[in-house]
Formats: structure tokens, C-alpha cells, sequence
């Protein structure tokens, strides 16, 4: 892990950029079922196509290269492949037992990209990726039991703190805690985090970002953006933000009030637009990055890039019209 | 993200508790150890009524709830766990920050793990030493909460001001100095004892409470300060009177010190300002300790209030032993049905004819409702319920009476009621002829939609006093003026008493009055229609319809030389002077949504939050503004039954689906072409099949004040600018005339009348509600608008939503276009009568404009130019343009 401290400096100095999309450019390579397993789980009992994760495992040179198209377009950080690297999210796959493995492995694949870009007038850093996992602590999935919880804070509590452990392990810089639709389980995300930093005494820097479900501005789980900010305000973040739901024009007025409210940086990472009716992400790199323009007019982000659909050169855009800025949003 | 380290807590939403606000009222009901009736709930397993009670609090005005499951006999993990689970799927009551109350810290950190929001931990103390204290805190911290904290330690209970400060100093520098806890995120509890115990040591409890919170809140920065009030008065248990009024006072004072948060049941509160003087100062003395006398001098006035009080228990068993009819009297006062039939059948059994109960056991017990009614000391929702009572006993009467054969006549005035042809709307009317009835008048009500051929036909077959005329759009004023002609033409002399909404004074002195004979009185409200049949029916009524007539003269005189004083401008002229918008600069926001939308069986439940409250109240005679009408001086009172008793209709009507609730709205491209708007069948803006015709102000304004027409608010065709327009239409009336007439069946006027109102209210929650997603979502033009209800009813938002009939858009065919653009009588079953009035009478339409600029505003006359104009490019004849823009001619 890199000295906290020079990524503190550098988001007063700059806004910096974020990678793109993982799944999208792994979309792009068309993996079949049979490069999903590779050799190693060919006979694995239950279909693999889709688990993503397990790509770190059975095609690194495929997720090392996305990474490289990201920092060769000019992301200052990259996410690790582990959105959905934890225990809960992997029972899916009957996969619990190789959660601290993808982790670890996927950091390092991040590790290996970077050394290959980081310099000093360009520092590069990792951020892994964590995911709000596929169950939800504070609804119930059952209408007619509105008091049943599939998960609870302790289960989710573990299976970040092992999370948490293995990317720390393999060298990521940040711990990315990410699309939130569920206050509660980012809760107990930052509630592991903090106890791996107070039992090895180390200080990872925290980025948090949030999802929206709709227009009127609230999480899944039904939060306003006001009260989504105080319910995490006890947590010592690097950096407070939006992502996904919508594409940078609809997320804008999401990311200025929250930056009106926020003592502390603000993070963006939008869709490349609202999907079409074939469900694609049709914005290109141009259109993005006149609306990203307007982000940085307004003065509202400290770190931006792209989540769904955008790819390494709608991050080139993106980073070519940040580094016209000299200014940053002031914190 | 606190700038100015306040208090911010949240549930869904966000709670701050700045240095505005006032005082956070803290929810505790929820509590077993404080609400029998929760804690009884809870053993019972019954956590759905359970939910209710949090649902209570928060709707009643709590903005945290206390959450506490300490009972020896339950398992408080799993009650909390269960419980904040359950309260976490009900929006309305999760907006709000949960408090987890607790003495078991495997209670509270259970609770920590279930809440989304930052809650606040009540609560931790020294008690047990600062090791515990520390742990404990460092923990609450972690799990993101504020915390209560008790001024309590080693040796115990903090009981003078010096404990109370010294204690809480203590626990704040370890807070703040040692486990880095946020001091705003710090609530003190400093003990709030009971007073008057008749122990000295007692006598400085409360002034103690309030010195050691200013201590607090000038010596601990940022920290906050609350209590459990109803503590101070435990020495007047089953005295409420004193018991009231002591917790005013007290929060009074304790908030003037800085008490910012608290435990309060605002039902054992009374407004400060209305606490006896001789009360409130003996109470002061007691709580501020100014006289050592004090206690003495409070219990013996306490004794006083408390025997008149047991006096009144007494009673309250006792009138049941008064005599028949001070028993009947009382059960028509109060309202109360319980006894009504043995009293009666004692009655008919005494007298000689069942007729006679009625005349005169019955109508002295109504006389006296009158008379307090009259005299403004009984409310309009009492005098419905006597109506109850009353009608129960005649309807128990009467086949008695028929046995009798008792072709007796009535002695009784008749009073014919109708709203008018074309008309559906009759809450008033209904209110106005149960107040009658009440007032020993016998009514023939008509019903709705009443052609004037019945009404006079029914008018001398039942050789009718007097006949009241009611409706609520503006074509009923036309049709009464008609229903007045024929009366005179036929020469029928029936006094006329006109009523309704739309109606007015001016407007029956000036269009009605000059077209009959006979009696005219507009009646304004329920309360006045007794007044005026009671001196349309005296033997004085020649006198009375002479004042009437010289003062509707008057008005009319005074109406034709104020008209000739105002000037009006040409068309041509108003059309230059339209209101101006700069279209090449303005930001036009592309709909989301395009077409037709119906919205089918829309949750009541939704609906419920955005109820405007005021015109309900008004409905029933009740004039104020919600909520502060409920601590209204006078109808304060009446108006919290009356609240009460809407609210448990209101959930029978969405527990039980009572009523439907459909809408239906559409969002086109249009532009406007001078003062029509174009609607375009697709957004290439080639074919347009519909025009709504707009009507442009004429009245000559002075400076830079526009000749407004809605047509403005619209980009013109040929900027090429793409605009649109929205309609809409919504009901919640499905179901309701049923049920209606059901409780009319059973002699239920109250609960009627109810249904309606509520409606009513639920339709346009229904307009609000869908305006607020059109904004939001569907058109999306305020996207991150965030305005409560009371914004959304004092019009914060942007963009307007005028319907046809109203006055700046006075013409009621243009819904025959809403109707057909959106085919919302196939649709939506809601229909248009003659007169264009909507059936089920509970709906609302109208049309949406987003542009920033736009406003409501008054179309007031128009001028001739116009109305030829008018009729020529909406293809009607001059006859008919002039029928419908009548209340807007010249």
C-alpha cells in the first residue's frame, strides 16, 4: 500500500480520474462458458458464465490488459475485479472458499498494471473494489414478511472484514466501498474496514459512493441523499459520491447537491448514458465528456470516471478535459 | 458535513437540530415500560397494531421514536430486532430516526445492527464506572449514533445542580477528550424530578433541572440537553388538570434554558398561553421555588380542581339517574347513541301518541342543541352527531307511528333541498339540511343533479316553505338565475335560499335577485342557514325580505358603478401586452414520458401524506388553518374529534378499500398559437388533431403587468422551440356514494357527510401526489425537488396545474378535450354531466405547465371582441360561448 498521504495531497492539488467499466470491456472479449472455467474449474459442478470475479483466476491476462487500456487513457486510480468477491455474494457460485484468493489475486493483477504506468509525476493507485453484495440488511424480500432479513449486519461484517483482509494483502492503495443501495450493509462494509484498520494498525483511505434508484434522488432502501451522507458521517472517508443509475447528465444534480452539503471530496462515476432498448449504453466518449465538462465548470468533483458502459476511451476524455482544470473543488 | 456541529440524525430523512429549531419532540409510546398498552401488544405476539402505535407517533408530530423492550417477561433482543425490522418497511415511520432505549447493552447493540440511519443510544452513564462507560461509548461511536447520556455515576443519581453539572462535565471531557466522541452528537438527561413532593429537599428540583441545562449548553459545547417531562408532575397523579398545565410550564422554562430535545405526550399538554393565571403562577412558584409556601399553596388549589373534578366523574355516571328528558337532552348534546332507545321506548310508553316523543320529548332536546348552537357553544361536527342520535330515535319511532294510522300533519316548516341540474357536488347541502333537520325543519332532499322541472313540481307538491338551492361549479349559478325565472314565470311564490361554494352574495343580489319575486337569501354557511329559516318562517318575514331586498339593491347599484369604473382593453391590445417570455433563453426540459399514462388503483396509502388538511376543516364549518386549528382557543377542541374521528374513517376507508382511487395524465408536444394551444399527435410536431382555446385577461393594467393568457406560458409555434403540455385526471370517488348512502340508510348523517369530505381531500392528495411525480419523474423538469407537504400546498413548486372552471381558465368545455385527448370516460370511468361537472364528484383535472414563469392568475372580464373571437375558433355558436363564459361577460 502506498503512504496514504500522497494520494491526501494529491486530491487537494487536482481532480483526479477514475477507471471505466469492468464488465463492459469484458463484455467486448465474448467469453464463452469454457474461458469462464478455463482449466482449473472445468468440472466444476455449477454453470460459471457470468461470474466475472472468477475472470481474475481463469483469464488474468484478459483482466490485466483492461486494466492497462485504463491507465494508458489516463486513470490516476483503477478498481480491482472483485465487486462481487465476498462470501455472500459468491454462494452463488458455491464459491465461499475462494474469496480471499480472487481478492488477493485480483489486487495483484491491479498491482502488476499499475507498476507499469506509476511514476512520481504520475501516481497510480489501486482501489478495490466492494461491492453491496446481492442481499439487502435493511428490506425484506418477502413482501408478506416485512420483518425478515436474508442477511444480517454480523454476516456482512465478516465477510467484508475477509474481503477487506486479502485485498489489503495483495496491495491495494483504497478500499473502494461501492453502489450502496443499502445504507446498512455500507455500514457494516465501513464497520469491517475499521476493525482490520484498529486490529493492524494501518489507515487505508476509505472512497464511498452511493446509488440512486430514481429521480427523486433516494437509495433502494429509501434514504434521501442528506440522510444517506449523516448515516455514514462517522466514518473518516477520503471521499463521498454517486455512481451508476444514471449517466452523468441525470446524476448532476445528485453529485451538486451533494457537493454543496460535503466537507469532504466528491467522487462521480456515472453510466455512459441511460441504456437503450437493447439494454446497451449508446453514449459516446465526446457526448460524455461535454457533460463531464460541466461537472468540472461547476466545480463539483475531486475524482471522476465512468461505471456502465463507458469504456478506456470515454475515460481518455474524460481525463483529457480534467487535466484543462487546474481547479478542484476546494475541501 | 456538520459546518456548524449541530445535532444530524436521520431515518430516511434527515433530522437537524440547529439552534432554530425549537424543540424535538421524542415519540414514547413505543415503550414497554411506559405504555401499557405497547407492552401488552408485545406479549400478545401483536406486532402489526404494535407498528400502528410507532405509525401514531410519527403522524402525530414525533420526529424520533423511543424504542425500549425492557420487560422482565419479554426476550428484548428478539423484540427489538423484530420490531425495528418491521418499522423499517414502513416508510411513513422509518423517515424518521429510531432511539434505542435500553438498560441492556445487548438490547442496544442488537438495535446498532438494524438501522440504516444514525440513531441515538438512550442511554449510557458512569453508573458502573468509567472503564464500562468508555467501552461502551467507543462502541456507539463505531456503530454511528448519538447517545443520551444520564448525569448518573459511581455514587449515584444526580439530584442538586452541583451533581448534575459535575457529573456531566466529567462524562463529556471523557467523551469528547478520551474516546473522541462528537460533543453535537451528546443529549444530556439532567434528571427531571418530580416537584411538590412536600420534601424540602424536593423544592429545587425543577429549578435545579433548568440551571444545570444552561450550565450545560454554556459549558459543553455543542452538547445538547433533554428529559422526560411528565416526571416533574408525579405528584399529581389523576389531577391532569394541574398535570397539564405543570408540563407546559415547565417545557416552557426548561426550553427557555436550552432544553432542546425531549420526551413530551403531547396529549397531556395544554398551550401555555392558555394555562389559568391563577394556575400558572401558583405552579411557577412551585417550579422556580418562590415562596415558601409554594407547595402548600398548589395542593390545596389542586384539591379544589380535583374535587370539582370527581364531581364531574360523579356526574358522568350520574345523568343516567336524572330525569327522562334531562336524559334525552343530555344524550342529543353529547352526541351519545348508547341509551337513546331505552329513554325513548320510556317515552313512547308515558305518552299518549309516539307522535309526541318526537314533538315535543325530542324537539326539546334538539331546541337545546339549537340554542347552544346558535349561541357558538357547540360546533358543527356536534350538532351532526345529535343529528345521529335524533335520527336513530325517530327511525325506532316510526313504525309505531304508522300502527297509530296518525294521519297527523306536521306541524313542521318544510324545506325542500336540491343541488341543481348538472351538478354532483352536495356536502354542504347535506351539512345544511342535517343542521335544519336539527333545528326542527322537515326536509325533502332532492339529491344531486335535480332538473328544475322536479324541484318545482316536488316544491308544490309537498307545499314546501322554503326551497334551498346548492351547488359548486359555476354553471349552477345559470342554473339557479333559470331555476328563479320559472319560479316567476309560474307565478310561485317560495321563498329562495341559495348556497353552495360558487354562490356568493354579490352574485345573488346582482343575477338572481333581479329575476324573482318571491323571498332570495344566500346563505353563507350552515351555521347562518338556521338563522335565515327561522326569520323566513317567523311571522316578521315581510320586514326581513324588505331589509333584504333594499340591501341586495344596494349591492347591485354599488356593482354597476364599481363595473363602469374599471376599464378593459381591446383584444387586439390585450394580445400585445401578453406576458413575455424570453424563449430563446429559456430552458425547456424534454419530457421523460410522452402519451397517456393511467394509473389504476392507486394505494391510498401514498395518498395519505399528501392531504390538505385546512379544507376539511372548513367542509365542517371549522375555520383555521391546520394544524394549528386543532390548539385553536375555540374550535380547538371540536376540531381534534373531529381530526380523530377523519382519522380512524381514513383507515377503515384504506384498510378496507373503501374507496378506488384511479388517475390517468398525458404528456404532449404542443406550442402555442396566439392564444390557442396546439397538441401535437407525436413529437415530429407534423399533425395535430387537439386545441385546448385559451382566454386572455382584458382589464386594462397599469406599469408592466401583462394581459395574461395560459397560451403565453407556451413556446409559440414559431420560435421552433419544442414544447409541451401535460393533462391529468384523477379520482378517489369510486366506492364512495355507496358507502354514503350506506351510512345514510342507517341514519349515519355524520359518518355521510365523512366519506365525502374525505374523498374530497384524497382527490386533490391524488392531484398533488401525481402533479409531484409528473415534476419529478415523468416529465422530470425538477428532478431533485425536495418540498414537504406544507411547500407542495402553498404552491413551492415550479409549474402550475389549472383546471377548466377555475378562474384562469373559466370555461368548462375545454374538459370535453381533456376527456377526449385522453379517453378518460372509457379510461377511467369518470364522467362529465350536462353542465360538465366530473362524476364521482371526488375528482380532479386539469393540465400541467412546467415553464418557470407560469402562474395562477384571474382571467376576470372579458370583453365582447373576446367572446366573438372565442366562439370562432372554438367553432361554437356566440349562444353557447356566451352560456358557458357568463360569470365572465361584462
Amino acid at each position: 500500500m502506498k503512504n496514504p498521504n500522497i494520494l491526501k495531497q494529491l486530491i487537494k492539488e487536482r481532480t483526479l480520474v477514475l477507471d471505466g467499466a469492468m464488465g463492459t470491456m469484458i463484455q467486448k472479449y465474448k467469453f464463452s462458458e469454457e474461458d469462464y472455467r478455463g482449466n482449473r474449474f472445468s468440472d466444476y459442478n455449477i454453470l460459471l458464465k457470468g461470474n466475472n470475479d472468477l475472470l481474475s483466476l481463469t483469464q488474468p491476462d484478459s483482466i490485466l490488459n483492461i486494466h492497462r487500456e485504463y491507465l494508458e487513457a489516463g486513470a490516476d486510480i483503477i478498481m480491482t475485479n472483485t465487486f462481487s468477491s465476498t462470501a455472500i455474494a459468491m454462494a452463488d457460485y458455491n464459491m465461499e472458499s475462494l474469496v480471499y484468493e480472487l481478492n488477493y489475486e485480483s489486487a495483484k493483477l491491479a498491482k502488476k498494471a499499475i507498476s507499469e504506468f506509476d511514476s512520481n509525476q504520475k501516481p497510480r493507485f489501486i482501489a478495490g473494489s466492494i461491492g453491496p453484495t446481492n442481499k439487502t440488511a435493511s428490506m425484506s424480500p418477502d413482501v408478506n414478511n416485512p420483518g425478515f432479513r436474508e442477511v444480517k449486519f454480523d454476516d456482512l461484517v465478516a465477510s467484508y472484514f475477509e474481503q477487506v483482509t486479502a485485498l489489503f494483502d495483495g496491495g491495494v492503495d483504497i478500499l473502494f466501498v461501492e453502489t450502496v443501495f443499502d445504507t446498512l450493509n455500507a455500514k457494516a462494509a465501513l464497520y469491517a474496514i475499521e476493525d482490520f484498520n484498529i486490529k493492524n494498525s494501518v489507515d487505508i483511505p476509505i472512497m464511498l459512493s452511493g446509488t440512486l434508484t430514481d429521480a427523486s434522488g433516494r437509495t433502494l432502501s429509501g434514504q434521501t441523499l442528506e440522510a444517506f451522507m449523516t448515516s455514514v458521517s462517522h466514518i473518516n472517508l477520503l471521499s463521498i459520491g454517486l455512481n451508476c443509475s444514471f449517466g452523468a447528465k441525470g446524476l448532476f444534480p445528485h453529485i451538486k447537491k451533494m457537493s454543496m452539503i460535503s466537507k469532504i471530496p466528491i467522487s462521480a462515476h456515472p453510466n455512459a448514458g441511460l441504456p437503450n432498448e437493447f439494454g446497451e449504453y449508446d453514449q459516446n466518449p465526446e457526448q460524455m465528456q461535454i457533460l463531464i465538462k460541466d461537472y468540472l465548470d461547476n466545480n463539483l468533483v475531486n475524482i471522476v470516471g465512468g461505471c456502465c458502459g463507458t469504456t478506456p476511451e470515454h475515460i481518455k476524455y474524460i481525463a483529457d478535459i480534467t487535466s484543462c482544470y487546474n481547479q478542484k473543488k476546494q475541501v | 458535513m456538520n459546518n456548524k456541529k449541530y445535532l444530524t440524525l436521520s431515518g430516511l430523512e434527515l433530522l437537524r437540530v440547529t439552534a432554530d429549531t425549537n424543540f424535538v419532540n421524542i415519540g414514547e409510546r413505543t415503550n414497554v415500560t411506559g405504555s401499557r398498552k405497547f407492552l401488552r401488544l408485545i406479549e400478545e405476539d401483536n406486532y402489526e397494531e404494535a407498528v400502528e402505535i410507532a405509525r401514531e407517533q410519527v403522524t402525530g408530530g414525533a420526529q424520533i421514536i423511543d424504542i425500549n423492550m425492557d420487560e422482565g417477561m419479554i426476550d428484548g433482543v428478539a423484540a427489538m430486532t423484530k420490531f425495528i425490522n418491521l418499522i423499517a418497511a414502513e416508510p411513513d415511520i422509518s423517515r424518521v430516526p429510531v432511539m434505542i432505549d435500553s438498560s441492556k447493552w445487548e438490547i442496544i447493540e442488537a438495535g446498532l445492527k438494524l438501522i440504516q440511519g444514525k440513531g441515538v443510544v438512550n442511554s449510557i452513564s458512569l453508573k458502573e464506572g468509567e472503564v464500562i462507560f468508555k467501552q461502551q461509548a467507543t462502541r456507539i461511536k463505531r456503530y454511528g449514533a448519538a447517545v443520551v447520556v444520564m448525569a448518573f455515576d459511581e455514587i449515584g443519581q444526580a439530584d442538586t445542580y452541583e451533581r448534575r453539572i459535575e457529573i456531566c462535565k466529567r462524562s463529556y471531557e471523557i467523551l469528547v477528550n478520551e474516546v473522541n466522541f462528537s460533543p453535537e452528537d451528546i443529549i444530556f438527561d439532567p434528571n427531571i424530578f418530580p416537584v411538590a413532593t412536600g420534601m424540602d429537599e424536593h423544592k429545587n428540583n425543577a429549578l435545579d433541572f433548568f440551571r444545570a441545562t444552561k450550565w450545560i449548553r454554556e459549558n459543553l459545547p455543542y452538547a445538547n440537553v433533554s428529559g422526560g417531562v411528565s416526571n416533574v408532575s408525579f405528584s399529581f397523579r389523576g389531577n391532569n388538570i394541574v398535570r397539564e398545565a405543570m408540563h407546559s410550564a415547565f417545557l416552557f422554562h426548561a426550553i427557555e434554558n436550552g432544553m432542546n430535545l425531549g420526551i413530551v405526550n403531547p396529549s397531556m399538554l395544554i398551550p401555555y398561553s392558555s394555562i389559568d393565571n391563577k394556575l400558572l403562577q401558583l405552579i411557577e412558584d412551585v417550579l422556580l421555588n418562590r415562596r415558601d409556601d409554594a407547595t402548600e399553596n398548589l395542593l390545596e388549589y389542586a384539591e379544589e380542581v380535583k374535587g370539582t373534578n370527581k364531581i364531574k366523574e360523579i356526574n358522568e355516571d350520574k345523568w343516567r339517574k336524572e330525569s327522562l328528558q334531562n336524559r334525552i337532552d343530555h344524550s342529543l348534546v353529547k352526541g351519545i347513541d348508547k341509551f337513546i332507545l331505552e329513554d325513548i321506548e320510556e317515552a313512547r310508553l308515558k305518552s299518549k301518541k309516539p307522535i309526541d316523543v318526537i314533538e315535543n320529548n325530542l324537539m326539546h332536546g334538539m331546541n337545546v342543541v339549537g340554542d347552544l348552537f346558535g349561541s357558538g357553544k357547540m360546533f358543527l361536527p356536534q350538532v351532526v352527531k345529535s343529528a345521529r342520535v335524533m335520527k336513530k330515535a325517530v327511525a325506532y319511532l316510526e313504525p309505531f307511528i304508522e300502527k297509530e294510522k296518525d294521519s297527523q300533519k306536521s306541524s313542521k316548516a318544510k324545506i325542500l333541498m336540491a343541488t341543481v341540474k348538472g351538478d354532483v357536488h352536495d356536502i354542504g347541502k347535506n351539512i345544511v339540511s342535517v343542521v335544519l333537520a336539527c333545528n326542527n325543519y322537515e326536509i325533502i332532499d332532492l339529491g344531486v343533479m335535480v332538473p328544475p322541472e322536479k324541484i318545482i313540481s316536488e316544491a308544490i307538491n309537498n307545499d314546501v316553505d322554503i326551497i334551498g338551492l346548492s351547488g359548486l361549479i359555476t354553471p349552477s349559478l345559470d342554473e339557479m338565475i333559470f331555476l328563479a325565472q320559472e319560479l316567476k314565470r309560474n307565478n310561485i311564490d317560495i321563498p329562495l335560499m341559495i348556497g353552495g361554494a360558487t354562490t356568493s352574495k354579490a352574485h345573488t343580489a346582482v343575477k338572481i335577485h333581479p329575476e324573482i319575486d318571491s323571498g332570495l337569501v344566500h346563505v353563507k354557511d350552515a351555521s347562518s342557514a338556521v338563522v335565515v329559516a327561522n326569520k323566513i318562517i317567523g311571522n316578521k318575514s315581510d320586514l326581513y325580505f324588505n331589509e333584504i331586498n333594499s340591501e341586495y339593491k344596494e349591492i347591485r347599484n354599488g356593482f354597476l358603478e364599481r363595473k363602469q369604473q374599471k376599464e378593459y382593453i381591446t383584444l387586439n391590445d390585450a394580445r400585445i401586452n401578453k406576458f413575455k417570455i424570453d424563449w430563446k433563453n429559456e430552458k425547456i426540459s424534454k419530457p421523460n414520458f410522452l402519451g397517456v399514462k393511467i394509473i389504476d388503483n392507486l394505494d391510498l396509502n401514498i395518498l395519505k401524506d399528501y392531504i390538505d388538511w385546512s379544507p376539511f376543516f372548513r367542509t365542517w364549518d371549522l375555520h383555521g388553518r391546520y394544524p394549528n386549528i386543532l390548539e385553536d382557543e375555540i374550535v380547538g377542541k371540536q376540531a381534534m374529534e373531529l381530526f380523530a374521528d377523519a382519522q380512524i374513517m381514513l383507515e377503515k376507508i384504506i384498510s378496507e378499500k373503501w374507496l378506488t382511487a384511479k388517475g390517468s395524465f398525458g404528456i404532449f408536444p404542443a406550442n402555442s398559437i396566439e392564444d390557442d394551444i396546439e397538441i401535437y399527435n407525436s413529437d415530429l410536431r407534423k399533425n395535430s388533431t387537439f386545441k385546448f382555446f385559451t382566454l386572455r385577461q382584458q382589464s386594462k393594467k397599469g406599469g408592466s403587468v401583462a394581459n395574461i393568457a395560459l397560451a403565453d406560458f407556451i413556446a409559440p409555434k414559431e420560435t421552433n422551440i419544442d414544447d409541451y403540455i401535460g393533462t391529468f385526471c384523477v379520482s378517489t370517488g369510486f366506492g364512495c356514494d355507496e358507502k354514503a348512502k350506506l351510512f345514510q340508510d342507517m341514519n349515519d348523517d355524520y359518518n355521510s357527510i365523512m366519506i365525502k369530505a374525505l374523498a374530497d381531500r384524497l382527490a386533490e392528495a391524488f392531484a398533488e401526489y401525481l402533479h409531484r411525480e409528473i415534476r419529478t419523474k415523468y416529465w422530470g423538469y425538477s428532478k431533485n425537488e425536495q418540498l414537504d407537504n406544507e411547500s407542495l400546498i402553498r404552491e413551492k413548486y415550479t409549474g402550475i396545474r389549472p383546471a377548466p372552471g377555475y378562474p384562469a381558465c373559466p370555461d368548462h368545455l375545454e374538459k370535453k378535450t381533456i376527456w377526449e385527448l385522453m379517453n378518460v370516460e372509457e379510461k377511467l370511468g369518470v364522467k362529465l354531466t350536462e353542465n360538465l361537472a366530473m362524476w364521482p364528484a371526488a375528482s380532479v383535472s386539469g393540465y400541467y405547465f412546467s415553464n418557470k414563469n407560469s402562474k395562477y392568475f384571474g382571467l376576470g372580464k372579458i370583453k365582447e371582441d373576446q367572446l366573438i373571437d372565442y366562439s370562432k375558433r372554438k367553432n361554437i355558436s356566440l349562444d353557447d360561448a356566451r352560456k358557458w363564459l357568463k360569470p365572465n361577460l361584462l
